[in-house]
């Protein structure tokens, strides 16, 4: 407990325990309104000292003033005899218990909420002259060497001079499984160096780092309300006026007809009291807030709760390939070598053939060959790229060809035979004789497959766009089970393609698009929901996307849109409880049969309640 | 320039409250108070930033004398 809150509680009870006292006391009258006085005082103090502020500043429908203005009226009634002055001391006792039970359960869930995202380093180790300064993140420069011991957080961006590590990303990713570093590989900020003593070159300052950018994201995701947000906001904006006019309406129309002037005014000082909208506003920015934090726990980031709103009743999910659904890493996946060719003498011509080529289809293969010793570079001599043809060398002397159809027939190959399998196919040749064929394809992620069906469970339409051939295209998503697919596209196309499928998704519903954040910005920023992955320490896909996926599992898609739901659906059922107790406390106190203080009660119960009810979106969903 | 600043505010509904009033000052581009980050985001021209968060700090403390912002 604060300070302020341990306050709260000492005027509480000692409030509390002298109205009980004064209730044992052998006095009446006007004395009982006098003694009552105080506790009502020092509980409620505070209230009135903002009600008279609040009207100076022209603030009429404040809640301090309206929760004076129905004390003071109960007070003022029970001096007149009718009813009696406990009710009001009562009145203000629940107000306060209920205002600091919400002020201790928002703050823990505030204090929960910031501690998952509490990736900020506190200091970093600086190397100088020889010995090592605690310095201040932001006060470290590009260029310093840095140390971080094992247990220690990363604190900046930078690259490895000295040491090996596993790094545990667990804070960014969500990943649990560590990370290995050694000396050149670049490190993140925010990651915690579990094992060895690293020595690192910072490479970006500060404020430029992954964890700053991440928290930043995270922090200002506020900016971005969702429409539920905003109805709260407007409803508020209604809900205490009307509630007013009601409250003057009840003590002036029925009592003309009816009379009994002040079993009414009774009435509509009820009214007053539970005109604060605090339940909602209160639970609804705490439900996003939670889902927010709840997602960035595992790695997905959120820029704002319309995107976590929007993703809840996401219809269509259109997939970019390399990189999203593959792993944008070229594999030999077949060798098909002619009749009386070996495999291995097949892999090993074509990987020495593309000996000298960097293009990641030739890496591919020298990959694939295992016996790393056979391909020394001395064994091959004049080398000759064939623009959109392949390669053509001396391999130990043998005229050698490795390429697509064009070349084989340009080399007049005899016994070639073309390849239909999905995939980039690179023929060889030697002597002029087909040696066979070899199949490279682009590997899809291990949970790719299970990403698609989990969000197909979800009754989502999976859509693929890519720019590879028909038949590659066709391949992956025949394996992966996905609905559509659209291939040979350029960027542009993508865009266009994704501007139909806007047009033909289900009303009301929203359109999602994943990409790797490299060159898709333009789809990224035109789908309803743009979702990057692979983004650490990528700055252009955290620009560019509405959520960003840490690491590059697509799995987290649904885990993200599970989370949207649990969000929204917690959201709704605090909308419709507060709402629904509300209004039965209004019939209710109308009709007389209930009185100020269950009205209080209940408004104040609710409230907690739906706060209880609100942190539940910080639990992570199964 | 956007700029965060550390507030304290104890009502959910006074943070709302002083967010609409906020919106409405002159200059202001984009403004969030937030109860749960106990955080405001101002966003305003960089020229007359500082004159643009007194405005905001007074248009604050009106609907909600106990605000404070720790500049």
């Amino acid at each position: 407990m604060t300070k302020k809150q341990k306050k709260v509680l000492y005027r509480i009870l000692a409030a509390a325990a002298l109205t009980v006292l004064i209730h044992f006391l052998p006095v009446s009258g006007i004395a009982l309104f006098f003694l009552y006085l105080v506790p009502y005082l020092i509980i409620g103090y505070d209230v009135l000292r903002k009600a008279f502020l609040g009207i100076l500043h022209g603030e009429v429908f404040d809640e301090n003033f309206l929760m004076a203005v129905a004390t003071v009226g109960a007070m003022a009634l029970g001096l007149l005899g009718e009813g009696s002055c406990v009710e009001s001391v009562e009145v203000m006792l629940f107000y306060q218990i209920g205002e600091l039970f919400q002020s201790c359960a928002v703050g823990k869930s505030r204090r929960s909420i910031t501690e998952l995202m509490d990736i900020r380093p506190d200091y970093a180790n600086v190397e100088k002259d020889g010995s090592l300064v605690q310095t201040d993140p932001d006060e470290v420069s590009v260029g310093e060497v840095i140390v971080i011991r094992p247990g220690e957080r990363v604190p900046l961006d930078g690259v490895v001079l000295e040491g090996s590590s596993s790094l545990n990303t667990s804070a960014l990713t969500g990943e649990s499984v560590p990370r290995q570093v050694g000396a050149g590989d670049d490190i993140i900020s925010g990651c915690v160096n579990t094992s060895g003593l690293l020595k690192v070159e910072v490479t970006k300052p500060y404020a430029q780092s992954t964890v700053s950018k991440i928290l930043d994201l995270v922090e200002n995701s506020s900016l971005k309300k969702a429409k539920a947000e905003n109805f709260i906001t407007k409803f508020a904006h209604y809900y205490t006026p009307a509630v007013c006019a009601g409250a003057v309406l009840l003590a002036v129309l029925p009592p003309l007809f009816m009379g009994g002037w002040m079993d009414w005014l009774g009435r509509a000082l009820t009214f007053l009291v539970i005109s604060c909208p605090c339940a909602l506003v209160i639970s609804i920015p705490l439900s996003f807030f939670g889902g927010i934090g709840g997602a960035s726990r595992s790695g997905i980031l959120v820029k704002g709760g319309n995107y976590l709103e929007a993703l809840a009743n996401t219809k269509t999910i259109v997939f970019d390939k390399t990189g999203t659904l593959t792993k944008g890493v070229f594999s030999v996946s077949s060798c098909l070598p002619a009749e009386g060719v070996s495999q291995t003498q097949l892999l090993e011509t074509a990987a020495l053939a593309e000996s000298y080529s960097s293009h990641p289809i030739s890496k591919s293969l020298r990959d694939a060959f295992e016996n790393k010793e056979l391909l020394s570079q001395d064994r091959v001599t004049d080398v000759e790229e064939i623009a959109g043809n392949g390669v053509t060398a001396k391999v130990d002397g043998h005229p050698v060809g490795a390429g697509n159809e064009k070349l084989m027939r340009r080399l007049a190959v005899s016994g070639f035979l073309p390849c239909q399998a999905p995939g980039t196919v690179v023929y060889v040749s030697c002597d002029g004789r087909f040696l066979g064929s070899i199949v490279i394809c682009d590997q899809e992620k291990p949970t790719a497959k299970q990403a698609i069906s989990d969000l197909q469970a979800q009754r989502v339409r999976t859509v693929m766009l890519t720019g590879d051939s028909q038949q590659t295209a066709d391949a992956v998503a025949k394996n992966l089970g996905i609905d559509e697919v659209h291939a040979q596209l350029l960027p542009a196309d993508k865009v266009a393609r994704v501007e139909q499928l806007l047009t033909q998704k289900p009303p009301r519903s929203t359109l999602a698009f994943v990409g790797d954040g490299i060159n898709d910005a333009p789809v990224l920023s035109r789908a309803d929901i743009g979702i990057a992955m692979g983004a650490m320490g990528s700055d252009a896909a955290i620009e560019a996307a509405d959520i960003v996926l840490m690491d590059d599992d697509p799995a987290k898609i649904s885990l993200a849109m599970r989370i949207s739901r649990k969000c929204l659906r917690i959201v709704k059922q605090n909308i419709a409880f507060a709402l629904g107790v509300k209004a039965a406390c209004l019939l209710l106190g109308a009709l007389g049969v209930t009185g100020m203080q269950a009205a209080i009660f209940a408004d104040v119960g609710v409230m907690v309640l739906a706060v209880l009810n609100a942190t539940r979106t910080l639990r992570s969903v199964s | 320039m956007q700029k965060k600043f550390k507030i304290e505010v104890d009502c959910a509904n006074c943070a709302a409250k002083m967010e609409e009033a906020a919106k409405k000052v002159d200059r202001v581009q984009n403004v969030s108070i937030s109860f749960l980050t106990q955080k405001m985001v101002l966003e305003a021209p960089d020229d007359t930033f500082d004159a643009v968060l007194k405005d905001v700090v007074r248009t604050c403390k009106r609907v909600e004398p106990d605000f404070e912002i720790c500049l």
